[in-house]
């Protein structure tokens, strides 16, 4: 049989690309959302910023599970 | 006491960030380029070998930033006054952030009184323990290691499941926790389960998994990024050595975004925990 590609290595990478897609997406409209919020209302800036540092610990948490898992099953 | 320092002063050997150069001094017969892996997070014990009480450069690492916040505690606290002078007022900014920004945002001011202390620690123990992943020579987080995330993490479940049982009682905790009022008798069967989920065992899970992931991240990171520079300028040929300008520069670049995920995933766990406190209470 002929060969027409090979890859050789780890699909953990692949993996991990893949998890951080969502994430990637979810921290972006969060943060452009405070960015919104803040023009609207600059009085409000701690406060917001407080919320957003929080929701992007919590959707940044999902990419890490990636990059856990990948170590998890290597 | 001597086989103790040895680690942390024949940092040459044993940091991985110097291990390439340790390895290829002078950049002889190039093994090529070496990459972080795993492995790196579980140095061989060097103390108390082979009991139960295995002492790595990790645990070091980890008693070095205890033993730096302690004595900076000690000496902020030392001698409080009216009128405080220049250390206790810089250890009154720190505190005062703790309790307004983070324990205050989260639950009443009564509440974020009592719960300062505990808030107050973790959060200067996530920070010390994450700040090691950038201070030289020391160069990696404990946090890294699942150990100090997970028993903050449990003392963070305890902290919230005990501030919910006193302020409503366990059956009534539990019974609001699990079976959130007006939603129809039938939906219990498939709201339960994901009540139980998400607050009982996700909440600590993710405060543990996030913080330890994000220094085993940043430890990658920093490695990654210090070992191409090193590989560049010590074996690279050529023109190809001025890539490791770029690299330099990046990792400088990285040392100072560490710096910013160390306190913000300090900030992020105190904040949760108070956040999680103040929800137990305000559950009803």
């Amino acid at each position: 049989m002929d060969l027409l590609a090979a890859i050789s290595g780890n699909l953990n990478t692949i993996g991990y690309g893949l998890a951080a897609i969502g994430p990637g997406i979810g921290v972006g409209i969060l943060v452009g959302k405070t960015q919104e919020a803040i023009a609207r209302q600059p009085e409000l800036r701690g406060s917001l910023m407080g919320t957003m540092f929080v929701g992007a610990g919590l959707a940044e948490a999902l990419a890490l599970f990636g990059l856990v898992v990948g170590f998890i099953w290597n | 006491m001597a086989r103790l320092w040895r680690p942390l002063l024949g940092v040459m050997d044993l940091s991985s960030i110097s291990g390439v150069l340790a390895a290829e001094p002078g950049g002889g017969e190039g093994t090529g380029m070496h990459m972080p892996s795993i492995d790196e997070l579980y140095p061989e014990p060097f103390w108390r070998i082979g009991t139960w009480f295995e002492f790595n450069r990790l645990d070091l690492v980890r008693l070095i930033a205890i033993g730096a916040v302690v004595l900076l505690v000690y000496l902020g606290a030392r001698r409080t006054r009216m009128v405080p002078g220049r250390g206790q007022s810089t250890f009154e900014l720190a505190v005062g952030f703790v309790h307004h920004q983070i324990a205050e945002t989260a639950m009443p001011p009564a509440m974020a009184r009592r719960y300062l202390p505990f808030i107050a620690w973790i959060f200067f123990s996530v920070l010390a323990l994450n700040l090691t992943g950038v201070i030289p020579f020391l160069n990696v987080s404990s946090n890294a290691l699942v150990a100090v995330p997970m028993i903050l993490a449990v003392c963070a479940w305890i902290a919230f499941v005990a501030q919910g049982i006193r302020a409503h009682g366990a059956g009534h905790y539990f019974a609001d926790a699990l079976f959130p009022k007006g939603a129809p008798k039938i939906m219990y069967a498939l709201l339960t389960p994901i009540e139980l989920l998400s607050t009982f065992i996700l909440r600590p899970v993710t405060l543990c998994v996030r913080l330890m992931a994000n220094m085993i991240a940043g430890h990658f990171l920093l490695t990654a990024f210090f070992m191409m520079t090193s590989y560049l300028f010590l074996q690279a040929s050529g023109l190809v050595k001025t890539v490791g300008i770029l690299t330099s520069a990046a990792s400088l670049v990285f040392v100072l975004f560490e710096i910013f995920v160390a306190c913000l995933q300090a900030y992020i766990f105190a904040l949760l925990t108070s956040v999680y406190i103040g929800l137990a209470k305000e559950e009803h």
